[in-house]
C-alpha cells in the first residue's frame, strides 16, 4: 500500500522538522513564564549548532558535542541575563544584540569546518515496531533529540503545573513585586529560567548540526529561532499548546513541499506563506475561544528592587 | 559584598555624556581582547571602524543615507512602544509601503505623467504601510490576538508577496525574466539633494518626521494619551482616552512611517522594485528606538551610531580583510556595551552591606 | 564656492597623482576587490567565487592584492560597498551576484578608470564586463544519467528560485533525460531561496517519499545530498563536489569553477589589455566542471563521458531542435539550436514536464 508508506514517511518528517522548533520554544517558554522575553533565541541556537558540530567533529563523540552545544547556549544566555536581568536593560534590544553576537561567534567557530561532515545521530530501530504501517516510523524511528524534546516537554509541563519550583517561577513572572515581598530572589530565579532557555536553544541547534543536516554552514538555522519565539506566543505559554503549535507548523511546512511535488502549479510564495498565515489564523481562533492571552503579567519588565 | 542598582531621579547632563564614553571604553576593551585573540592588531582596527568613516565627507554622507530609513522607522516605533504596543513587524510595513508606492511608479512608467507621481507614491506608500500595520492592531482590538506575534508573522507574508509580484506580474518585460521591476522614471525617483553623491530628499522627510514626532509626543494631548495608555491603562480609561483608538493610531503612524521609509529606499538608492529591498531595517530600527529611549531627538544619534557599526564593519572587511563574522561579533559587543552603559547612567550602582535579597 | 572647492580637489588630486605616478608604476600591485552575496562559508555559490579569488592570489603572488566583502545583501547596501571597494584603491572589481547589476553600473559610471566584472547580468558598459557559466550544459548530462539510473522512472528536482538560469537548467536536464528515456517523470519542488539546509533536506525527503530515486538540486547546501545518502537513493551535487556528503549517493556534481576566468581577466588587466566583454563559458572552457562519475554502471559512465566530450567539442548542443513547449508548439526546429539570448531569458518548460513555471 504505497499511500500508507507515504503517509508514514510524511508523519515522521513532520515530527522531525518540528523538533528543533519545539526544543527552542520550550526553553523560551520557561524564560517567559519567569517574566523575561529573550529575543536572542536565534543567536543561542546557532552558537549551539556551531559549538556542537565543532566539538563532535573534534572528539568524535555526538554526546560530547551535544553537551558542548547546551553549555554554549547557556553561556550566551548568561550574557543576555547579565544585561537584561541584572542591569535591567531593555529586553527587546538586549535580545537582538545577543542574536547579532551569537551569529558572529558561531560563524567564527564554524569557519574551519566548512565542507566537512559528520555521520548523523542514529535513529531508533525496534524490529517489528518501527516498520508498523503509518505510525511506525513516526513513533519508533526518530533520533534521540526527538525523544528528548518530548521528555523535556513533559517535564516542563509537570514542573510548571505541579511543583513548588514551577509555582514560584510563575509567581515571579506574574508579579515580581509580590514575589519579592514573599522573599523570593526574583533575579536569580529569572536568570535560571533564562539559562534553561539557553540550554534548550543550544540543544535545538545541536539537533540541526548533528542530526538533521549533520554539517556546518554559516547561518544554517535560517530564522528558526524567530519561529520558535512566535510559537511561544502562539501556545499562550502552555506546554501542550506548544506541542500542537510546533507540530502544526512542521506539518504545514512539510506538506507544502509535498503539494508542490504533485505539480499543482500553486505559486511557491503562496505555499511558503502558508505556515505564517496559519499561525495568525490559529492565534485568532485561540484568542476567540479563550479570550485573553494568558501572558505572564510581568513579561518584558525589568525588576529593580527599590530598597 | 553586594551591589545594587538604584534608579536616579533625574539623568544628569554629565551622565548623558558619560554613557557613550563608558560604552566606548567597554567596547574597546572587549574588542581589543577579541582582536588580540584572533591575531589582529587592535589599534588599526579601531581606527578603521570608528575614526576613518568620520574623516571623509563621502562616508559621512553614506552614514546619513544608511541612517535615514532606520530613523524614519524608529520614530514610528517610538509611538507604538510608548503606548506599550509591541509592533515588531515594521519590516513588513516597510515592504507593504514600498509595494503600494511602487505600484504608482510602475503603472505610470513610460507615460507622460507629470511631477505628481512622486508625491502620489509617497502617499500610497504611507497608506500601504499603515494598512499593513492596522492588521495586527485590528486583530488585537477585535480578537485580543497578541500583536507581537501577528506583526512578526506578517513580515514574512509581506516579503513573500513582494517576491511573488517581482517574479510574476510586475517583472520587467525587457529584463530577461529576471526578478526585478522596470527602472523607475525620473518623475518617480526621489531627487538627490546635491548633484554628486547619494544624499536624497528622503533625509529631509526624516528630519521633518523627527520634529513633528517630538512635538506630538512631547507637547500635545495625543502624546500624553499615548504615554498614559502605555504606562497606566486604567488611569487612561478614567481620563476618557479610548484604548482602541490609541492602538489603531500608534500602529497607523508607525506603519505609515515604515512604509515611507520603504518607498524612499526603493525610489531613491535602489531605483526599482526587487526581491531584496531591506537589509533588516525594520528590526535594526527596534534597537535604534530603544537606544534612543523612544525620544525622537535621541533616536537621531542612535540611528547614526548603528549606521556607523555597519559602515565601519564593511571598511574593516575591505582594508583589514577582517572576516564578516568578526565585524558581527564586534557589532554585537558594541550594542551590548551601549545598552549596559546606558543603564549604569540611569541607575547608580551602590555597594550594600549585609544579606539583602538580590 | 562649489566650483572653487572642486578645482582645489582636482588640483590636489593632480599633484598627488603626479607625485605618486612614477613610483607607483614600478611597484604597485593590482588591487582586486570581490563582493559576495552570501557568506564564504555557504559551501555553495559564494564559497566557489572565493575559491576563484584564492586561485588568483596563488597564480599571481605579490603582483596582486585581493580583498572581499561577504554577505552583502542585493538591496541598498550594495552600491555603498562597491563604492567603498573603489575608494580603498581596488581597480578591478568582481560583483558576483545578479542583484548587484544596477549598483555596479551606478558606481562604474562615477569611476570610468576602474574595471568592473559583473556575474550573471546582461547590462554592459565600457568599463563593465559581464560573465556567466553555461551550467545547463552540465545539467543535460545529469538528465541522461538520471534517466539511465532511475528504476522508478521518477526523478526529484529541488529548485531554488524561478529565474532563467534555473528554468533553463530544468529544461536542459529534461531534454537530456528524454534523449535516453522519453517517459521519465520529473517532480519539481521550489524551496524559494538559495540557502536553508533543513528545508532543502525536507524537500529531498518529500521527493523521495513520493517515489523519486534520483535527486537533482539547484540549491547551495549539501543537505539534499546527505538526505539522499541516508535514504539510500542517488543524487547530483551542486556548486562544489559533494562526494564527502554522499559517498554512496553522488553520481556526479556540477562544479562552478571560476578560477580560469578570473585568472584570465586578471592577466589581461595586469597587461593593460582589459576590455569590456561578455563571456559565457561552459564545459569546454573549464568554467563548468563535472565531478568524477561515481556510483553508476560502467556503460552509464561511458555515456556521460561521451556526452561531455560531445558538448566540449561542439558536436552536441543541449538545446538542439526539435524542442517542443509543454503545449506542443515547436520552438526550435530540427537542425537548429536555441539562441544564447533565448536561453538566458528562458521562462517556459519543455514538453514532458508535468508542472507549471511559477509566476507564469
Amino acid at each position: 500500500m504505497p499511500e500508507f508508506t507515504i503517509l508514514g514517511a510524511v508523519l515522521a518528517s513532520i515530527v522531525a522538522a518540528a523538533t528543533p522548533l519545539l526544543l527552542a520554544a520550550l526553553g523560551e517558554l520557561v524564560a517567559e513564564r519567569g517574566g523575561t522575553l529573550n529575543l536572542g533565541v536565534e543567536g543561542m541556537m546557532i552558537v549551539g549548532a556551531a559549538v556542537g558540530y565543532a566539538t563532535a567533529y573534534g572528539s568524535g563523540s555526538l554526546l560530547l558535542g551535544t553537551a558542548a552545544a547546551v553549555a554554549a547556549g547557556v553561556l550566551l544566555s548568561l550574557v543576555f541575563a547579565g544585561l537584561a536581568i541584572w542591569l535591567a536593560a531593555n529586553q527587546v534590544a538586549s535580545g537582538l544584540a545577543t542574536t547579532i553576537l551569537g551569529l558572529g561567534i558561531a560563524g567564527l567557530i564554524g569557519s574551519p569546518f566548512v565542507g566537512t561532515r559528520l555521520d548523523a545521530a542514529p535513529t531508533l530501530h525496534i524490529p517489528g515496531l518501527t516498520s508498523l504501517p503509518v505510525i511506525g516510523e513516526m513513533v519508533f524511528g526518530q533520533d534521540a533529540f526527538v525523544y528528548a524534546s518530548l521528555v523535556l516537554l513533559a517535564a516542563v509541563g509537570y514542573g510548571l503545573a505541579r511543583t513548588r519550583a514551577g509555582l514560584v517561577l510563575r509567581a515571579v513572572g506574574e508579579s515580581h513585586a509580590a514575589a519579592h515581598a514573599l522573599g523570593h530572589p526574583v533575579r536569580r530565579i529569572r536568570t535560571l529560567a533564562v539559562m534553561f532557555g539557553g540550554a534548550c536553544a543550544g540543544l535545538a541547534g545541536a539537533h540541526l548540526s548533528l542530526a538533521y543536516t549533520p554539517f556546518w554552514a554559516s547561518d544554517m538555522t535560517a530564522g528558526r529561532g524567530w519561529i520558535a519565539l512566535a510559537l511561544v506566543v502562539f501556545s499562550a505559554w502552555k506546554p501542550l499548546w506548544l506541542l500542537a503549535g510546533a507540530y502544526l507548523f512542521g506539518a504545514v511546512s512539510i506538506l507544502q513541499l509535498h503539494v508542490q511535488g504533485f505539480g499543482l502549479g500553486i505559486p511557491a510564495q503562496f505555499l511558503s506563506a502558508l505556515p505564517y498565515l496559519a499561525t495568525v489564523i490559529a492565534l485568532v481562533i485561540i484568542s476567540l475561544l479563550k479570550r485573553g492571552q494568558g501572558a505572564p503579567a510581568s513579561l518584558g519588565m525589568p525588576f529593580i528592587p527599590d530598597r | 559584598m553586594r551591589f545594587r542598582l538604584e534608579r536616579q531621579e533625574a539623568v544628569s547632563g554629565i551622565g548623558v555624556l558619560v554613557a557613550p564614553l563608558l560604552a566606548l571604553a567597554a567596547t574597546l576593551l572587549v574588542g581589543a581582547i577579541m582582536f588580540v585573540v584572533l591575531g589582529l592588531a587592535p589599534l588599526p582596527a579601531f581606527y578603521i571602524y570608528f575614526i576613518e568613516p568620520l574623516t571623509d565627507p563621502w562616508t559621512i554622507q553614506e552614514l546619513v543615507v544608511k541612517a535615514c530609513p532606520l530613523l524614519l522607522i524608529a520614530i514610528g516605533l517610538s509611538f507604538c512602544y510608548r503606548a506599550n504596543r509591541w509592533n515588531i513587524g515594521a519590516e513588513g510595513q516597510y515592504v507593504a509601503g514600498a509595494v503600494l508606492g511602487s505600484w504608482v511608479a510602475i503603472a505610470t512608467q513610460g507615460t507622460e505623467a507629470g511631477p505628481w507621481v512622486l508625491p502620489a507614491m509617497l502617499v500610497f506608500a504611507a497608506i500601504g504601510g499603515a494598512l499593513w500595520g492596522l492588521i495586527p492592531a485590528f486583530l488585537r482590538v477585535r480578537f485580543g490576538a497578541s500583536e507581537i506575534l501577528t506583526s512578526l508573522m506578517l513580515v514574512y507574508v509581506a516579503q513573500l508577496g513582494l517576491d511573488y509580484l517581482v517574479r510574476g506580474p510586475w517583472r520587467d518585460p525587457g529584463g530577461f525574466n529576471f526578478p526585478r521591476s522596470v527602472s523607475f522614471d525620473p518623475v518617480a525617483t526621489v531627487p538627490l539633494l546635491f548633484e554628486d553623491g547619494r544624499l536624497h530628499a528622503g533625509i529631509v522627510i526624516a528630519g521633518v518626521a523627527v520634529l513633528v514626532a517630538a512635538f506630538v509626543l512631547g507637547r500635545t494631548l495625543v502624546g500624553f494619551s499615548i504615554e498614559l495608555g502605555g504606562s497606566a491603562p486604567r488611569a487612561a480609561a478614567f481620563a476618557g482616552f479610548d484604548e482602541k483608538r490609541v492602538t489603531y493610531g500608534v500602529f497607523m503612524v508607525s506603519g505609515a512611517l515604515a512604509g515611507l521609509a520603504g518607498i524612499i529606499e526603493v525610489a531613491g538608492p535602489i531605483g526599482n522594485l526587487q526581491p531584496a529591498i531591506s537589509p533588516g531595517y525594520g528590526f535594526t530600527a527596534i534597537i535604534a528606538a530603544m537606544l534612543g529611549r523612544l525620544n525622537p531627538f535621541v533616536i537621531v544619534p542612535a540611528s547614526l551610531v548603528l549606521a556607523l557599526t555597519y559602515i565601519g564593519g564593511e571598511a574593516a572587511q575591505i582594508t583589514l580583510r577582517m572576516p564578516f563574522d568578526v565585524t558581527r561579533v564586534f557589532q554585537g559587543t558594541m550594542l551590548i556595551s551601549i545598552l549596559a552603559a546606558d543603564v549604569l547612567v540611569r541607575y547608580r550602582l551602590r555597594r550594600v552591606e549585609g544579606a539583602a535579597h538580590a | 564656492m562649489r566650483k572653487f572647492i572642486s578645482m582645489a580637489v582636482a588640483l590636489t588630486a593632480g599633484l598627488v597623482l603626479a607625485a605618486g605616478a612614477p613610483v607607483a608604476h614600478a611597484a604597485e600591485k593590482l588591487k582586486i576587490g570581490f563582493i559576495y552575496v552570501g557568506p564564504v562559508g555557504d559551501f555553495g555559490w559564494s564559497y566557489q567565487h572565493d575559491q576563484g579569488r584564492k586561485a588568483v592570489e596563488k597564480e599571481f603572488g605579490d603582483k596582486v592584492e585581493t580583498t572581499f566583502v561577504e554577505n552583502v545583501q542585493e538591496g541598498p547596501d550594495a552600491e555603498r560597498v562597491i563604492e567603498q571597494l573603489v575608494r580603498a584603491g581596488n581597480t578591478l572589481i568582481f560583483t558576483t551576484s545578479f542583484g548587484f547589476m544596477e549598483p555596479t553600473l551606478k558606481v562604474a559610471k562615477r569611476h570610468p578608470k576602474v574595471m568592473f566584472e559583473h556575474a550573471t547580468g546582461y547590462k554592459r558598459e565600457k568599463n563593465v564586463a559581464t560573465y556567466n557559466a553555461k551550467f545547463h550544459e552540465g545539467r543535460y548530462i545529469l538528465g541522461q544519467i538520471a534517466a539511465k539510473v532511475s528504476k522508478t522512472g521518477t526523478v526529484g528536482y529541488i529548485a531554488s528560485v524561478p529565474i532563467p538560469e534555473v528554468i533553463a537548467g530544468i529544461d536542459s536536464f529534461m531534454l537530456g533525460a528524454q534523449s535516453v528515456n522519453p517517459n521519465l517523470k520529473i517532480k519539481i519542488v521550489w524551496v524559494n531561496g538559495w540557502f536553508d539546509p533543513a528545508k532543502e533536506a525536507d524537500a529531498a525527503k518529500a521527493l523521495i517519499d513520493q517515489g523519486a530515486d534520483v535527486i537533482a538540486q539547484h540549491t547551495d547546501s549539501p543537505a539534499a545530498m546527505q538526505a539522499a545518502e541516508a535514504r539510500g537513493v542517488k543524487a547530483f551535487g551542486q556548486s562544489s563536489n559533494m562526494i564527502t556528503f554522499g559517498p554512496k549517493a553522488q553520481l556526479t556534481s556540477i562544479v562552478d569553477n571560476w578560477a580560469p576566468y578570473y585568472i584570465e581577466r586578471v592577466k589581461l588587466a595586469l597587461d593593460g589589455k582589459w576590455t569590456s566583454t561578455d563571456t559565457w563559458g561552459g564545459l569546454k572552457d573549464g568554467e563548468v566542471q563535472m565531478a568524477p562519475y561515481t556510483n553508476m554502471p560502467d556503460d552509464v559512465k561511458k555515456m556521460a563521458e561521451d556526452t561531455e566530450e560531445a558538448i566540449k567539442s561542439g558536436k552536441l548542443h543541449p538545446f538542439k531542435g526539435p524542442i517542443y513547449k509543454q503545449d506542443g508548439t515547436l520552438v526550435v526546429k530540427e537542425g537548429e539550436v536555441l539562441a544564447d539570448k533565448d536561453i538566458l531569458s528562458l521562462n517556459w518548460y519543455v514538453k514532458g514536464i508535468d508542472d507549471k513555471v511559477p509566476g507564469q
